[in-house]
């Protein structure tokens, strides 16, 4: 089986799970609304405040939701040891890590999608006029945690502990992500809107060296 | 094939000594600096500490690659040893920064790009070891941990480069830095001279700490072979 219709076919696995029951869904929606309120009880920000934190705020929601959201990815294989058969299967190890990072990216866009717009009313930010490139900054930072993520989620399934590790391993690693996505995304709600290249080049960089790690590694990574 | 008594103490008495000769140098042969008077001689110690935290953080990455190209435990002892004594001397650069920082910038701590990659970098570290703790299977412990380690060596540079297009407060590098930006050729050879002491304190940290990782596994090793050839003594081993 070539690697592009193994990874369409463990993709198509992953998301017909997911859209079964929706769990991962509908908690990281409601995971993230709850950091947005809470942050605004906190902080008790002005209109001005709201709009120089906001961007920060969706990125560090986005961040601690996504360290949660791709704990089961590997970790919901274990229960029925299903991840030993996807590996007896005749395909490459990477297939199964980009058919479930692929998956965990489609996911976590989603979420962001249908965040957004409340986002918008909360904190009272423009998006319309900005809104090919933002869901641009989207894609990127999101594809830089759903690498990393999943990888990690790889290693945290095999560990004690498992539910408390990966957000451990993940969130220093994803510092250029987080800090990159923040920017762009502060550039494009500043009043003149204006998209910063170097950061988005930036994400690019840090997208394309960690699918290059997870593609060279991912033999070890997923080897019993 | 653990290496000699003698051996091991002549070393440490000698990086000893190179300790001593170190800080008597750097309190008494270095130049006092102009504005900074006294408090600028912890320099000597927080610039060499990082340089050997740098080293060591490499050393795991180099263990790392060998562990999985070679699948020898030894790579795996290697790393594990490299990780926490970069992670000690990482700690004394976190530790020296804000004593240095408070008499000078009048701040402990400031949110600047040297300072919160080292941060960042630590808090990989110890996710690093802590990561190692939670998994019981030598075998894959091993081949874990190289695989975290290795994408978190390829993630300083990333981290340092963004923090630092981010904001930057932290004296640009004087060692190596353009025409009239040099160190005063005694503070130089002092400042080589500390770093020289601190990377023999790092050598006997690692070869000790190696040892010791050695011994575990090879008294696990031990404590199965007896097991398997006597059950019944299982209860008085542990």
């Amino acid at each position: 089986m070539g690697l592009a219709r193994a990874v369409a076919v463990i993709l198509a696995k992953e998301l017909r799970l997911e859209f079964r029951s929706r769990e991962l869904l509908n908690t990281t929606v409601v995971f993230v609304l709850l950091i947005v309120v809470l942050f605004s009880f906190s902080f008790d920000p002005t209109v001005e405040e709201s709009r120089r934190f906001g961007p920060g705020l969706l990125w560090m929601a986005f961040l601690f939701a996504g360290s949660l959201m791709l704990q089961p990815s590997f970790l919901r294989e274990q229960a029925n040891d299903t991840l030993h058969a996807l590996r007896m299967a005749p395909v490459e190890p990477f297939a199964i890590l980009l058919g479930k990072i692929l998956a965990n990216f489609l996911l976590m866009m989603l979420a962001e999608v249908l965040l957004l717009p409340v986002f918008a009313v909360l904190y009272n930010v423009q998006v319309l006029p900005v809104l090919a490139p933002l869901l641009l900054v989207f894609v990127l930072g999101t594809l830089g945690v759903a690498v990393a993520g999943t990888a990690f989620s790889a290693i945290s399934a095999q560990a004690r502990m498992r539910e408390m590790l990966l957000p451990l391993l993940l969130l220093p690693i994803l510092t250029p992500v987080l800090i990159s996505s923040v920017e762009c995304t502060a550039g494009l709600l500043a009043d003149p809107a204006e998209l910063k290249r170097d950061w988005l080049q930036y994400l690019i960089g840090f997208d394309v060296i960690f699918l290059a790690a997870s593609y060279l590694l991912c033999d070890y990574l997923l080897e019993e | 094939m653990t290496t000699g008594g003698k051996g091991n103490w002549a070393a440490t008495l000698a990086v000893a000594l190179l300790i001593c000769l170190a800080g008597y140098a750097a309190l008494f042969i270095a130049p006092e600096e102009r504005t900074m008077r006294a408090i600028q001689r912890i320099f000597y110690f927080h610039v060499p500490s990082a340089w050997t935290a740098f080293l060591a953080f490499f050393i795991v990455f180099i263990a790392n690659i060998g562990y999985l190209a070679t699948r020898k435990p030894k790579w795996d002892w290697l790393g594990v040893s490299a990780a926490e004594v970069g992670l000690a001397f990482c700690t004394a650069v976190l530790v020296t920064g804000p004593i240095w920082a408070k008499p000078v910038w009048g701040i402990w701590w400031t949110w600047d790009a040297r300072l919160t990659s080292t941060f960042v970098l630590w808090l990989m570290y110890v996710s690093y070891l802590l990561l190692r703790t939670l998994l019981a299977d030598a075998e894959r412990r091993a081949r874990i941990c190289a695989v975290f380690g290795i994408f978190c060596f390829l993630d300083v540079p990333l981290v340092y480069f963004s923090i630092r297009l981010w904001r930057t407060q932290h004296p640009q590098p004087v060692i190596a830095g353009g025409e009239g930006s040099g160190l005063d050729p005694t503070m130089r050879a002092v400042l080589f001279l500390c770093w020289a002491a601190l990377l023999g304190v790092m050598v006997i940290l690692l070869r000790q700490r190696y040892q010791l990782e050695q011994l575990r596994h090879d008294a696990e090793e031990l404590a199965l072979a007896v097991d398997t050839a006597a059950p019944e003594l299982h209860s008085i081993q542990r």
